[in-house]
């Protein structure tokens, strides 16, 4: 366990590495930027299976740091955590690889990468509410640089709306967190002693700090109606980033919110529950149904996001431990879908054809001309639909069960959003790989695209696996994250156990 | 009471040393100084000016924490000691700078006023009495007007030291003004015995004058708007260097001088503080006023200094807010607050004095290509801006959250301090819209078609490098700087 | 428990060999069609194997294998077999062969007509031997995809449509289904059919359900009804059907209403039936109209057609209907309606006997409007044929033979089946069984205009010119079909035998007469 933080430790060496490495080769770049992320990764799964199951938090660090503050540098992990982790060095490991292919300014593009993925790991591991937000913060600018400079339509535009966005949040954040800190007596930021001194607060208190926080958060974690960000800066940023933005990034924020507003705030909550619930099922319906008439490929997987996301919210909003744990593996689960589907879209096809009009790649019979793509896209689309044997299956219906038992009219709703969901994936499947079967064939002067490379294969593969792994067999992750949520923590705030 | 000459001839040594400096500098400059050529003349004098500072550095550390000096006159508490720590290492990286950026005539002189100016502000940064205070105060401002204006072949050099200096000098007779009607009241002129007096008030309008008076003065010196007008000419006027000076140090040494002069003199009668009396909601609203007007500002600005210039504003009323929260949480935060922007500023206008060597840079997109053109310049800029935004893990972050986290404890939100706080927390969201707009300039724009590479002088580089290691490492440790609170 | 997991062997073999395909991406076309065919026949080896250590006086289930899945939600690998499962798992076995037979001449991609098949198949037999909801609504769902592509792939030329179209409405169905079973896991904890049943015998799944109040209850019902309304098709949920059917490939097609329809019967009986008979009874008087709906409505639509295919699809909705309309009477009778055991038992035993005998004589029906059409070059109306008794004689006799199976006349299997449908529904709900006459008429009229206007009569439209007899290939599909309506027309005991423990058990778990 204690070699978890190095994984931070070592993803911003490699950041400066890769830089170093930029001036001499772009190739240079990407090993040491590959090597960095899969040793992360190792160490995080080399914890990971020495790791025992328990309720709360297992420390991995502990140094004083700024004693005036009560601030401390205290890192630890319970099953959440380390879920979440895993799902980091997977989604880092594979959007190298994705990005196999960069070659300009490569070592600052992966000095940015690895710069998010350390601050990323920081985040999952703080213990400390100052070092999360700072960790947390150290996450935002990157992201701009990286959509800027390599992305593509509108990127700059693209860039500065998903930062600010994310900054305003976090600017929430800190307004919530430092008035819990200064009303109760400014002794400590630890979370749990947070937790201790905010069940004395009145109810109005928790109730404006609870929304203050969570509201921060959830802009992040794409909570309608503040997801406008997402779909505009995912389909701008390049392959890597937005499968990295997408799958992790926005799992900061929800893990912001179950980490901190909900044990913190449990009297803000139950007050603000029924509107969280409401916005968080609106948003699964809506962003289904946007992505329903979408032009753009990027678009279509961006408002994809943002639907699955409102399932993590809901089943954070549904407040039992069942719906929790659903959240978080829905969390891993659309993290590794996220990445496969940008990875098709991105890496896969713009890059060979140079354009995301769902009406132009109509006419080019991709299923044909990329099979490989073709059927990696479909998986990850039966996948996004949650379809059983995949890893989005399990944690749909756990949430719908946990909305299921706060609110009936929730898990209907929700149960609509599938159904569209999967309406809107069968429609990109069908416009994008398989035009119509009854066209005649493409003019024989088409030329052959670029066959996928050995790094795209290995990437999807990875994701592949791990979507299938946790698909069939979910109890891997859910024996981490279960008896995690019945810490002390979250027994004010979420309800009971499975019958 | 017999008055303790030696004791201040001791607690002024760093002083003693930065006027031998100058004048040292001067007198080599007369002397040896005419045969050589320009760029020799600045190495010479940037060399003895930065040994003086060095000096005085050394001095400081030695006297440390001595308490009241001279019966009260001087006060060498840890606010005094940092202040004037933190106003030598600024000056220092200044005339590092300095001898890298462009030539200019008069580089002798030019030192010689930085070092004067420096005396001034370390007297300010000590002041316990108000005739000294005054005194420093105007020293610095004095050379401020005069370093701005040394650009002589820039018509707006000219218009900024000309604006600066009526500007401050009704400012300065504000203060003098409102410094005499406090003497009237409280029958003294030393802090501590006027905080005893001010906790009796006795019912007069005199005293709302007077504190209006002081307010104003201090409004114009830290830039808080409404008085703020003079500061985007000045910045855009002032030789990089100078504005450098202007930035940094003269506002490390006013917020000081200011937290000093409010609490506890003027404490008493910020009275009860959750309720109307007395001039905390004044501050407040000064405050509020100079985020506002500093952010939207900038944010229409296509010139880089006078976009410097209103996010100088709008750090002013952050400062501000500070200064407010200081009467609970120490003046820890304040100082910390203050000193790391000032290193942040040395840093992007070291930045802006560099790139000037091969082409203008006052517009924003003459920073275009950064990245290409030096490597080592864009990512020091980027360091400094973004420590500006208040960006973890670099210093300007934790400044900004310590000055917030003491306002909210004053009352939470019951009080206009946490709503202040509130206030500038959304409004640096802002403020990073304008501080990417600079580094998109810098760092993802493509050089424009007459750029090329830029070739950093060696003392600017290592004053560059000086700053942003320091930057990074206050943001890491903030306890290395806030050690001694 | 058996040593030798049987019954994950019969589910996992299929799936295997389209692995194995999916990792020869050179093989040549003829070799990914005979391997793809030996392992669709690893079905009915492996059930006939079974069917040795099957034990026919027993009731509930053998060959059990339950293992823990994933313990945080109680969730089981648990498959089950009895009579019923018996009887759809040797219908698929026999099918799914015939299928890939009668697909035998495409040559678009055998590979992947194989791989999906295949998928498609274990998918099916999965639906048929889970018994928790988790792995069988993977499976349950699983079977959609490859459906979803052989339509697409191989399809007509409106196949596009008809494909999303046929997935969106199971999806539809789906979702109602998933939400459903949450309720009852956030109720019970408990995902498993047998230990739901159990609740629902005992009143506490009833119980626990109506604790929601409101109309929540009946939502859930409503939901998982839909969910297998959709896959049987019960009308009016079968607007997907026959576009779905028409624009199939011929195995696919086979494969569809033979096997796929009978996951959505098996449905109601396994699942349905055994948790919901509450409010099953309190809507029996609508869902009987409803099946009689599909029944009538579906034999007047085949009457209207002059596509065979589209023909023969709409009689697919008739047929299925006879064994809902079996079911919904069961449980629409109540206490001391003068009901005899007899009726119920006869009501239920026809309804798995037509299952099995609709899956034989719709299949052959499929595969001889495949053979018309390929012998036609692509045109299969009603009007493009004469004569082909004439020019074909074997095939015709064949064929006739399915027709008349479908048709129901005695001494072929399709007569037993609904007679004993009707039997029972008339000592239920006679005026049902009044209304369904409608539907054997209009049955016999369209199966009777098919058969007269396309091989009887002069030689006309593609039989005019040369249209050879039965095939090789052909005769190894059509003649081992034809047999079985033969047998089973006679001999129905041979199937009656698996699941009479069944019947009884059903029966008794009804109220008395």
């Amino acid at each position: 366990m204690s070699l978890l933080p190095w994984s931070i430790y070592v993803s911003f060496a490699g950041a400066l590495l890769a830089l170093a490495a930029g001036r001499r080769s772009a190739a240079a770049a990407r090993w040491v930027a590959l090597a960095t992320a899969a040793t992360a990764w190792g160490l995080v799964l080399a914890a990971a299976c020495r790791f025992t199951p328990a309720a709360g938090l297992q420390t991995v660090a502990d140094a004083g740091w700024i004693p005036l503050m009560g601030i401390r540098y205290h890192l630890a992990a319970d099953g959440i955590s380390l879920t979440l982790l895993v799902l980091t060095g997977l989604a880092a490991t594979a959007g190298i690889l994705f990005s196999w292919n960069l070659e300009e300014r490569a070592g600052e593009f992966f000095a940015f990468y690895l710069t998010l993925i350390g601050g990323v790991y920081g985040v999952f591991l703080s213990a400390d509410a100052f070092l999360f937000f700072v960790f947390y913060e150290i996450a935002i600018v990157p992201k701009y640089f990286l959509i800027a400079i390599w992305g593509s339509t509108r990127r700059e535009y693209g860039a500065m709306k998903l930062v600010l966005y994310s900054f305003a949040g976090s600017a929430l954040v800190l307004a919530g967190l430092l008035w819990a800190y200064a009303a109760g007596g400014a002794h400590s930021f630890a979370i749990g002693d947070l937790a201790a001194a905010a069940a004395h607060f009145t109810a109005g208190e928790q109730r404006g700090m609870f929304a203050l926080v969570f509201l921060g958060f959830a802009v992040l974690a794409g909570l309608f109606p503040f997801h406008t960000w997402a779909p505009t800066g995912h389909a701008a940023a390049p392959t890597a980033a937005s499968m990295l933005l997408a799958g992790v990034v926005m799992k900061l924020g929800a893990y912001g919110c179950l980490r901190i507003a909900l044990p913190l705030f449990p009297t803000g909550f139950a007050f603000w529950q029924p509107a969280i619930g409401g916005l968080a099922v609106a948003g699964i319906v809506y962003a289904g149904f946007i992505a329903l008439v979408q032009d753009d490929f990027k678009f279509v997987i961006g408002y994809s996001s943002v639907s699955h996301m409102g399932f993590v919210i809901l089943g954070l909003a549904a407040g039992n431990v069942l719906a929790a744990g659903g959240a978080v593996l829905q969390m891993f689960s659309h993290g590794v879908i996220a990445g496969l589907l940008f990875a098709v879209a991105g890496r896969m096809v713009y890059d060979r054809t140079h354009t995301r009009r769902l009406e132009d790649l109509r006419l080019l019979h991709l299923g044909r001309l990329l099979p490989f793509a073709a059927v990696v896209f479909v998986i990850a689309g039966l996948a996004s639909m949650g379809m059983p044997g995949f890893s989005g299956f399990p944690s749909e219906l756990t949430i719908l069960i946990g909305a299921w038992r706060t609110s009936r009219a929730w898990a209907v709703v929700a149960a609509f959003g599938v159904l569209v969901a999967a309406a809107f994936t069968v429609r990109v499947i069908t416009v994008c790989f398989f035009g119509s079967a009854g066209e005649p064939a493409p003019a024989a002067g088409t030329h052959p695209l670029p066959p996928i490379t050995l790094a795209e294969k290995t990437g999807a593969a990875l994701l592949i696996g791990a979507t299938l792994l946790i698909g069939l067999k979910p109890g891997l992750l859910l024996d981490w994250i279960l008896p995690s949520l019945h810490s002390p923590l979250f027994t004010a705030v979420l309800k009971g156990g499975a019958p | 009471m017999i008055p303790d000459y030696a004791g201040l001839g001791r607690a002024l040594r760093p002083e003693a040393a930065l006027v031998a400096g100058a004048l040292l500098v001067l007198g080599f400059d007369l002397a040896a100084g005419k045969r050589g050529s320009i760029e020799t003349r600045l190495r010479a004098a940037t060399a003895i000016g930065m040994a003086a500072l060095l000096a005085a550095l050394g001095l400081n550390l030695h006297i440390g924490l001595a308490g009241p000096v001279f019966g009260g006159v001087l006060t060498l508490d840890a606010l005094a000691f940092g202040s004037r720590l933190g106003v030598l290492v600024l000056s220092l990286l200044t005339l590092a700078i300095a001898a890298g950026a462009a030539r200019r005539r008069h580089p002798a002189e030019w030192v010689a006023v930085v070092l004067f100016a420096t005396a001034g502000f370390t007297l300010m940064a000590a002041a316990q009495q108000l005739l000294l205070a005054f005194l420093a105060l105007e020293l610095a401002s004095l050379s401020l007007y005069v370093l701005a204006g040394f650009d002589t072949d820039r018509a707006e050099s000219a218009e900024a030291a000309l604006k600066y200096f009526l500007f401050g000098g009704m400012s300065a007779a504000f203060l003098l003004f409102g410094f005499s009607l406090i003497y009237g009241l409280t029958g003294s002129i030393d802090l501590p015995q006027i905080a005893e007096r001010m906790a009796s008030p006795s019912p007069s309008p005199l005293l709302a004058i007077a504190l209006v008076m002081v307010f104003v003065g201090f409004g114009f010196k830290a830039a808080a708007a409404p008085f703020h007008l003079w500061a985007p000419d000045v910045y855009e006027g002032a030789p990089a260097p100078s504005a450098a000076l202007i930035a940094s140090a003269s506002k490390l040494a006013g917020i000081a001088l200011f937290t000093r002069l409010l609490w506890p003199a003027l404490g008493a009668t910020s009275e009860n503080l959750a309720a109307s009396p007395g001039w905390l909601p004044v501050a407040a609203a000064v405050s509020a006023a100079s985020i506002l007007v500093g952010n939207l500002g900038a944010l229409a600005q296509g010139n880089l200094r006078r976009l410097l210039a209103y996010s100088a504003i709008a750090h002013a009323g952050a400062l501000l807010l500070g200064v407010i929260a200081a009467g609970r949480s120490g003046p820890g935060p304040v100082f910390f607050y203050a000193a790391t922007y000032g290193l942040a500023t040395v840093g992007a206008f070291g930045v802006i004095a560099v790139v000037e060597r091969s082409g203008p840079c006052q517009k924003i997109t003459d920073l275009a290509g950064l990245h290409r053109r030096s490597p080592f310049l864009a990512g020091c800029l980027a360091l400094f801006i973004l420590s500006l935004a208040g960006i973890p893990p670099l210093a300007g972050f934790y400044g900004k959250f310590a000055v917030f986290a003491a306002a909210l404890q004053i009352a939470g939100f019951a009080g206009p301090a946490g709503w202040l706080a509130l206030f500038a927390i959304l409004m640096s969201a802002v403020a990073l819209y304008y501080y990417l707009v600079v580094l998109k300039q810098a760092l993802v724009a493509a050089p424009g078609p007459n750029a090329n590479p830029i070739r950093v002088p060696l003392s600017a580089a290592f004053a560059l490098a000086a700053a942003a290691a320091m930057i990074f490492t206050f943001g890491v440790f903030p306890p290395l700087l806030l050690g001694f609170f | 428990m058996n040593a030798l997991p049987c019954l994950s062997l019969i589910v996992f073999t299929p799936w295997a060999g389209a692995l194995l395909l999916a990792l020869l991406p050179r093989i040549s076309g003829g070799a990914s069609r005979v391997l793809a065919l030996v392992f669709s026949f690893s079905t009915l080896a492996l059930a006939l194997a079974a069917l040795g250590s099957f034990d026919r006086t027993a009731a509930g289930f053998q060959f059990v294998e339950r293992h823990a899945w994933i313990a945080s939600l109680n969730v089981h690998y648990h498959l089950g077999l009895d009579g019923m499962s018996l009887l759809l798992v040797l219908l698929t076995g026999i099918v799914a062969p015939a299928g890939l037979l009668g697909s035998w001449r495409q040559t678009r991609n055998p590979r992947l007509f194989g791989l999906l098949f295949l998928l498609l198949q274990g998918s099916a037999l999965g639906v048929f031997l889970a018994l928790d909801f988790f792995h069988w609504f993977l499976f349950w769902e699983l079977s959609l995809v490859p459906a979803f592509f052989l339509i697409k792939l191989w399809g007509g030329a409106d196949a596009a449509r008809a494909a999303v179209q046929f997935i969106l409405y199971a999806l539809a169905g789906s979702a109602g289904l998933l939400l459903g079973f949450a309720a009852i896991y956030a109720a019970t904890g408990s995902l498993d059919f047998e230990g739901l049943a159990r609740l629902a015998a005992a009143g506490t799944l009833h119980a626990k359900l109506a604790a929601l109040g409101g109309f929540w209850p009946k939502a859930v019902f409503a939901g998982v009804f839909l969910g297998l309304a959709v896959k049987v098709p019960l009308f009016p949920f079968h607007t997907w059907l026959p576009s779905a059917y028409a624009e199939a490939p011929t195995g696919a097609a086979m494969f569809f209403t033979s096997i796929l329809s009978k996951m959505g019967v098996y449905g109601f009986l396994r699942i349905l039936w055994p948790l919901f008979p509450g409010p099953l009874h309190a809507a029996s008087v609508p869902l009987l109209w409803l099946a009689l709906g599909g029944v009538v409505f579906g034999a007047f639509a085949a009457m209207r057609q002059s596509d065979l295919k589209r023909m023969v699809a709409y009689s697919s909705v008739n047929h299925v209907s006879y064994c809902l309309l079996a079911l919904f009477a069961v449980t629409s009778a109540s206490a001391g309606s003068g009901a005899t055991r007899g009726d119920f038992s006869a009501a239920l035993s026809g309804a798995l006997l037509q299952m099995f005998n609709h899956g034989i004589s719709a299949a052959a029906l499929f595969f001889c409007v495949g053979v018309l059409e390929a012998r036609s070059g692509g045109r299969r109306g009603l009007g493009d044929f004469g004569g082909v008794r004439t020019s074909a004689p074997v095939f015709a006799g064949l064929c006739g033979i399915a027709l008349f199976s479908s048709l129901g006349l005695p001494g072929l299997n399709g007569f037993v089946g609904e007679f004993l449908v009707f039997r029972g529904v008339f000592g239920l709900a006679p005026w049902a069984a009044a209304v369904g006459c409608l539907g054997l008429l209009a049955t016999a009229m369209f199966l009777l205009t098919f058969w007269q206007r396309v091989f009887h009569g002069p030689r006309a439209g593609a039989a005019a010119g040369s249209f050879a007899d039965a095939t090789g290939g052909e005769l190894a599909v059509l003649v081992p079909l034809a047999a079985l309506m033969l047998l089973l027309g006679i001999l129905p005991q041979i199937l009656t035998a698996f699941y009479n423990p069944l019947i009884t058990t059903w029966a008794g778990l009804l109220p008395p007469p």
